[in-house]
């Protein structure tokens, strides 16, 4: 069984805490960066993207993220997090740590009165379609070769993409009860 | 991978969606767009964007409105995190304009003299979220039932006093440790008593937390302030005066931040503390008229 980290700098930390232990996977909070080792997947959750960053700066998160998970680690990021985690940023801030080799950008759908939510087929996931909340979301604006488009929506505005060991969606499993993409990480890190 | 439904916006999982992603946060007032961006750079997860801070709010007296929306559209344009603003008690009107203005959630504050001294905005009528002031879980329950996605404390807003935060948390989340470990048939008398909608009484007899995240506010002026609302349990904090009327804003807001992550770790927040200058002068709420006191309005 797979170790998960959860970032626990700010954001909806402990919605994803919750889902991990909807499905009896062993998680710890990250607020350090030594607290990454031994671990074999960490989520990045959803939060303000510029405050996360921030935080991660000063704690000298970045490179120890960028070399655990070149180490194999598995890393998540759902919404801030896919931010976080993408190449570049249309965005003037934050700098993003350059994992996923995507492009993204923040509040792709406009601003608070435009979040919604709706259903999505994810490509790796079997069964009923996804039900997916957008809050301020933002959306990949480009993709490498390596990386999978597993969701869209709309116009084709990819929303879930996975490289490897990677995974990054727009918009929050963790706000309801539908533990398939946790369980999808899961593997992930296990694999 | 096409869409299955058409996406719905406003609806409650959205609105109180949005307060999760401000938990473990601090939101601050600022009343021009360099101080927004002061705010961003120290990590703010919102900034609440007003003409005034509640100190000079009280120090002005007279009638406090909603802000110029020149103002709080400038606010907007400098800053990505998203941006609060305040309406008074009960005037819809304002809340219509912050709304089209495109702020991302509504203070509907005591702090603004009241519009409507018997009714507050009947908030589900909105697609942009709401945040109120309570005093206790009965004040917390009745706005939640009128439709607010996100509760914080009132304290006493521009006193630098954390006394007052202190007290209201402390009675919500006592009221609410009360009615979780309550037998089933208590719980009618009890919504009864704190005048509050039986359904949100019986589900947080359930679930053993408030429907909507629970933020600090009203007198917090120090990084020691903002950790003692953390671990007292609620979810993040609001600074208003404090940070803008300290001697150096920008230290005091990348302090108060560091502060609210690290609420439980003394040797952080002793690292965080130092050097600070003067916090806000403050005053105390023993010697303020009943008149005077902010929180009182609305209930």
């Amino acid at each position: 069984m797979p170790k998960i980290g959860v970032l626990a700098i700010q954001g909806d930390f402990l919605e994803h805490g919750k889902m991990l232990d909807a499905i009896s996977i062993d998680w710890s909070e990250v607020r350090l960066p030594d607290q990454l080792e031994g671990l074999d997947g960490l989520i990045i959750p959803g939060g303000e993207s510029t405050t996360i960053v921030q935080l991660m700066d000063i704690y000298g998160f970045r490179d120890a993220i960028k070399r655990r998970s070149s180490e194999g680690m598995a890393v998540w990021g759902t919404c801030a997090g896919m931010i976080v985690i993408a190449r570049k940023l249309l965005d003037r801030r934050p700098e993003p740590l350059g994992l996923m080799n995507i492009e993204v950008s923040r509040n792709a759908f406009g601003r608070q009165v435009d979040s919604f939510e709706t259903d999505i087929q994810v490509s790796s996931i079997e069964g009923d379609p996804i039900h997916a909340i957008f809050i301020r979301a933002p959306v990949v604006t480009n993709v490498g070769p390596e990386v999978e488009i597993i969701a869209e929506v709309e116009d084709g505005k990819p929303v879930a993409v996975k490289q490897g060991k990677l995974m990054a969606t727009s918009f929050h499993p963790e706000l309801t009860d539908d533990t398939r993409l946790h369980e999808l990480f899961c593997r992930l890190s296990s694999s | 991978m096409a869409i299955e439904t058409k996406p719905d916006t406003g609806t409650w999982t959205v609105k109180s969606g949005l307060a999760q992603m401000l938990k473990g946060g601090v939101i601050m007032d600022v009343v021009t767009p360099d101080q927004a961006k002061i705010a961003e750079d120290a990590g703010a997860v919102a900034v609440m964007a007003l003409e005034r801070v509640p100190s000079d709010i009280r120090k002005m007296g007279g009638v406090a409105r909603m802000s110029d929306p020149k103002m709080i559209a400038e606010i907007i344009e400098a800053v990505t995190i998203p941006v609060m603003a305040k309406a008074r008690i009960g005037h819809f009107v304002e809340a219509q304009v912050l709304e089209a203005l495109g702020v991302d959630y509504v203070d509907e504050s005591e702090v603004l003299t009241p519009a409507d001294e018997n009714n507050h905005i009947s908030k589900d009528d909105f697609k942009v979220p709401f945040v109120c002031g309570a005093r206790d879980l009965g004040e917390a329950l009745r706005r939640i039932g009128e439709g607010a996605a996100m509760i914080r404390t009132k304290g006493e807003a521009g006193s630098g006093n954390i006394v007052e935060a202190v007290r209201h948390a402390r009675k919500v989340l006592g009221q609410i440790n009360h009615i979780k470990s309550m037998e089933a048939d208590e719980l009618m008398a009890t919504a009864r008593d704190l005048k509050a909608p039986y359904e949100l009484v019986k589900g947080i007899h359930e679930s053993g937390e408030l429907p909507v995240v629970n933020f600090a506010a009203g007198g917090i002026s120090t990084p020691a302030d903002a950790a003692l609302m953390m671990q007292i349990g609620v979810d993040g904090v609001f600074v208003g005066s404090g940070i803008f009327k300290s001697e150096r804003p920008d230290i005091m807001a990348d302090a108060i931040v560091k502060a609210t992550t690290h609420f439980n770790d003394p040797h952080m927040l002793a690292e965080v503390s130092k050097g600070l200058g003067d916090a806000m002068p403050g005053l105390d709420i023993r010697t303020m008229p009943e008149s005077e006191q902010l929180a009182t309005r609305g209930c």
